[in-house]
């Protein structure tokens, strides 16, 4: 018999349920009860960076919006560096940006939105150019353990074209399902994107 | 533990401080510990659960990296779920504290991470405007809070006992007590929002959510025991839960064990 590794296992994931609301944006159950609250705005005055709006939905595989679901984003800031010690890339840090945003679908239309910054390119272990990204997260009711996703910029064909993870994606048709169109409505600039949990359109899901 | 420390490499030492977990990657996630997609007891899930294969991705800086908070982001009673809400009297229900320590899966503590929990009142209702369940609801209770974890990675709460409810999934499926839990890591991959379940619970066998995660022990480690070396005397219960997030491939140093 050789020894043991004793690992722990890690704790196994359960569904964050219809009223994820509650503990994470309290105010959307109805009430109100932290001093602070986290929310869907990432940005600041002083954060640097062009500001974006991204604005989507999540369908199921019947088409119908989710209603009651969360997403949480995570990026880098302008200069393409995230703001946490792990990250000792060259670009400036930003005091003015955590860089991480939750918020839920409205109850009626499903739309979630987030208030931020375009993410400058990050360079990869191997030393490439990843095109700009968002990281997403999302839970809700019916989904047993949350899902990652990536979220590119339409505008960034070029990068789009050359980044190592987009490149992963088989087949190829199915790297349209991480590109939010971006459009320009009263100067401001949006990305919208919708994510499919199934069906022909279904997004690229990481297993990161 | 029974873990051998690596032999020692230069090159890593040189590294630029600060050295944090996660630097090397994390653990792969072992999903057969986890609930699938796709679990039709748990009907919610058929549609909106993936179907085609999930795509493998190294971790890159972007994973091992996640949101740091600090002790501003929280306020004095955050973690007071019996006083953080409460209007004219303490709320209804039996009152508990529940407490633990947030490990990776190589033993450590996770320190300074974020542990957010929410929870039914003690009649089974949530405050929440789409809650319609007949219990009622408590003035006293919101049924959240917050807590930072501490250097060792423990973390504790009091709060009153959450109560069963019904809800539509098999015509009399009921949910075990249980308390949702939110836990953050210090990359974005560990990220994990779970549920703990009380000790001696006749509903944890028989519901439908809970029985998704086909590991019977990973199912068992949902479970928290009474802790009566933790509970007050004359005051309150205590329920023992410790979370394990994943490992990371960061190598420990007997001269470096900060952050590590």
């Amino acid at each position: 018999m050789p020894q043991q590794l004793n690992y722990l296992k890690e704790t196994a994931s359960q569904t964050a349920g219809p009223y994820v609301h509650i503990g994470l944006i309290p105010a959307m159950a109805g009430f109100d009860i932290f001093e602070k609250n986290f929310s869907n705005v990432l940005v600041t005055p002083n954060t640097r960076g062009e500001r974006i709006t991204l604005e989507g939905r999540v369908l199921d595989g019947g088409g119908s919006p989710l209603r009651d679901v969360l997403l949480e984003i995570w990026q880098a800031n302008a200069a393409g560096r995230y703001n946490h010690p792990a990250d000792r890339s060259a670009g400036a840090l930003d005091a003015d940006f955590r860089g991480w945003g939750r918020g839920g679908s409205d109850f009626e239309s499903g739309l979630v939105t987030f208030e931020t910054i375009k993410p400058g390119a990050i360079i990869d272990r191997a030393g490439r150019k990843c095109a700009p990204y968002v990281d997403i997260w999302i839970v809700a009711r019916g989904i047993n353990i949350g899902l990652n996703t990536r979220l590119y910029f339409s505008d960034e064909e070029a990068a789009n074209a050359t980044d190592p993870v987009l490149n992963l994606v088989e087949p190829p048709v199915r790297r349209k399902t991480l590109i939010a169109a971006r459009s320009e409505r009263e100067g401001k600039v949006a990305y919208s994107f919708t994510i499919n949990l199934q069906g022909p359109d279904e997004t690229v899901f990481f297993d990161i | 533990m029974n873990v051998q420390a690596p032999a020692l490499r230069e090159p890593r030492l040189n590294r630029p401080e600060p050295f944090t977990p996660g630097d090397g990657g994390f653990f792969q996630r072992d999903r057969t510990i986890h609930p699938p997609a796709y679990a039709p007891g748990y009907k919610s899930s058929v549609l909106r659960s993936p179907r085609q294969a999930l795509l493998s991705l190294e971790n890159s800086v972007s994973e091992i990296t996640g949101p740091v908070f600090g002790h501003n982001d929280l306020g004095p009673l955050d973690n007071d779920l019996i006083r953080n809400y409460a209007k004219d009297g303490d709320p209804v229900g039996e009152r508990i504290i529940v407490h633990g320590r947030v490990l990776d899966e190589s033993g450590r503590g996770v320190p300074n991470t974020l542990v957010e929990f929410w929870q039914a009142n003690a009649g089974g209702r949530y405050r929440h405007r789409k809650d319609t369940y007949l219990a009622p609801v408590d003035p006293n209770f919101g049924g959240c809070g917050r807590a930072m974890t501490d250097d060792t990675g423990y973390y504790y709460f009091r709060t009153v006992k959450p109560g069963p409810y019904p809800w539509r999934n098999f015509v009399n499926s009921w949910r075990p007590a249980h308390i949702h839990f939110s836990v953050f890591g210090s990359g974005f991959a560990q990220r994990l929002i779970t549920q703990m379940y009380f000790e001696g619970d006749p509903l944890i066998p028989v519901c439908p959510i809970l029985t998704t995660i086909p590991d019977k022990d990973a199912l068992e480690r949902l479970v928290a025991p009474l802790d009566l070396n933790a509970s007050t005397p004359l005051d309150s219960l205590a329920y023992r839960f410790d979370i394990v997030l994943r490992g990371s491939r960061s190598t420990y140093f007997e001269n470096r064990t900060a952050g590590n």
